[in-house]
């Protein structure tokens, strides 16, 4: 019960939230609302008991990209509003193509998900480690060390390309 | 009943007027140390030898007028205080004062709670914190406070990189988020992880050096040249906030110093049978001691050193902290895999 109602007011808040990050003229106002949002997803994770992934979410989101935006936000000041473009309708299409194509996304992870048997993945119980951070810790080295890896790269070569666009001359 | 809600409740009491208390005679410490390297008396004029002057400041910044500037922000430019303030106490919740002990007959822990990723959380709560000061200088729409808050947060998110690699280290010797865990892992192995970690331990004095822009890293508040920082628009109880906050995150700074590398609430060598006698002395006493020498040698260091220059301040983060810290790790890593 308690719980229900944490998960529902928790939902709310993130939905109300998102809402006013795109809804808002101010910029500022608008990664405020972001960092906000960010901060109640890790309290739905807390609810999951997924302690580190909240820990986490808020470490690396509401903490470290999130300061990044605030920077450039400021740094080009967008105090004034944003001008009106001559045709406010001009990415309509696309847009409700990207959100019709999110929905179907979202919908065949729903149907998909619930046709599979209660644990799909990576069952506890095999698992040597007990707590949060150790199970999680356990999965990414083993069941998913080539998704871990790759990610990793992709996340190396950004930082390369940051630094090469940045710098002129190496 | 009791053991859910009426201890902690009385835990979180205590140990929030405690933390105020401490923060306003931790800058009446810091007035009367500095005075004195300077050969000067410091306050002496409300109480004797100037005791009550953080009573005197409290009730000043709290009937002094509260301006916001017109061309503020105004929700942010109220909430930037709060923002500063709220993180730098939350993170109390998971610091380790005391083990669990026995008081009036009942078991009761010194902490107020132990969570399986407490150190984690107070790095990124504190990585929530920078927020107000950001939000502080964008808010006041006033240059100075804008260049201010700049520099701060630039210098904090550098800083963090680095702090936060020698936490990692800790981690690795300990096996444990956990605060609790960590200072027990100290008392199984028998020494200090100053003793076993001392580059990480002088990486994070550096790094929570500039972490709560304490001399000789206060770029954000280089009055010659900033005209005060990232607070200059803030009056009264709003500034009080941010003083307040800042002296908080010096605390909380020292106390975690105190758990992961100087043994928490352990006496000294707690390996040595022979110290045995040194367990008079409760264990919660030996934390504070320990966290005031810590305060003690900021304050020591703010009237010793003079500040750094911006670039210098970046150049010893980036190309010296940060690289320091992740061979210190790799080495750690490596030490650890052979022993085992």
């Amino acid at each position: 019960m308690g719980e229900a109602i944490a998960f529902y007011f928790i939902s709310a808040c993130i939905l109300g939230f998102a809402l006013l990050v795109i809804t808002t003229r101010d910029t500022v106002h608008s990664v405020l609302f972001l960092v906000a949002d960010f901060l109640f997803v890790a309290a739905l994770y807390v609810l999951l008991g997924a302690q580190f992934l909240a820990a986490i979410q808020i470490l690396v989101y509401a903490g470290g990209i999130v300061v990044l935006y605030l920077f450039v936000v400021m740094l080009v000041n967008l105090k004034r509003p944003p001008e009106a473009h001559s045709d406010p309708h001009r990415l309509t299409k696309l847009g409700i193509g990207m959100s019709a194509a999110v929905l179907l996304e979202l919908g065949a992870i729903a149907v998909y998900s619930s046709r599979l048997p209660a644990t799909p993945v990576a069952p506890g119980a095999a698992m040597p480690v007990t707590g949060n951070t150790e199970q999680v810790g356990w999965l990414l080295y083993t069941s998913y060390l080539i998704p871990f890896e790759i990610a990793s790269m992709l996340l190396l070569v950004a930082m390369i390309g940051a630094i090469v666009l940045a710098k002129r001359e190496l | 009943m009791i053991d859910t809600f009426v201890i902690p409740l009385l835990k979180i009491l205590i140990v929030l007027n405690a933390t105020l208390v401490a923060v306003t005679y931790m800058v009446l410490l810091e007035r009367k140390v500095i005075a004195w390297a300077q050969s000067r008396l410091g306050p002496m004029r409300v109480g004797p030898y100037g005791v009550l002057q953080p009573v005197a400041d409290a009730i000043k910044l709290m009937i002094k007028e509260d301006i916001t500037p017109v061309r503020a922000d105004k929700w942010v430019f109220t909430a930037a205080p709060i923002i500063s303030m709220v993180p730098a106490l939350i993170v109390y919740a998971v610091i380790p004062f005391g083990p669990v002990v026995n008081l009036f007959g009942r078991q009761v822990s010194l902490y107020i709670t132990d969570i399986n990723v407490g150190l984690l959380y107070i790095v990124s709560v504190a990585s929530v914190g920078v927020y107000g000061i950001i939000l502080a200088g964008y808010a006041s729409n006033s240059k100075f406070p804008l260049l201010a808050s700049l520099r701060a947060s630039a210098q904090l998110i550098s800083y963090e990189v680095a702090v936060t690699l020698t936490l990692v280290s800790v981690i690795l010797m300990s096996g444990s988020l956990s605060m609790v865990s960590i200072v027990r892992a100290q008392e199984s192995s028998g020494v200090w992880y100053v003793f076993v970690q001392p580059v990480a331990f002088v990486i994070f004095v550096i790094g929570s050096l500039a972490e709560t822009n304490r001399a000789p890293f206060d770029m954000p508040e280089a009055e010659q040249e900033l005209t005060g920082g990232f607070h200059t628009e803030y009056s009264g109880m709003r500034f009080a906030l941010f003083f307040l906050a800042e002296y908080a995150n010096m605390i909380v700074v020292s106390s975690v110093a105190t758990t992961l590398f100087l043994g928490g609430w352990l006496r000294p060598f707690p390996g040595v049978a022979a110290l045995g006698f040194l367990d008079i002395i409760p264990s919660w006493t030996w934390f504070l001691i320990k966290s005031f020498l810590f305060l003690y040698f900021f304050i020591w260091i703010r009237a010793t050193l003079p500040r750094y220059r911006y670039d210098q301040l970046m150049r010893l983060g980036w190309k010296m902290l940060i690289p320091l810290a992740i061979a210190n790790l790799v080495v750690t890593g490596i030490v650890k895999v052979l022993l085992s």
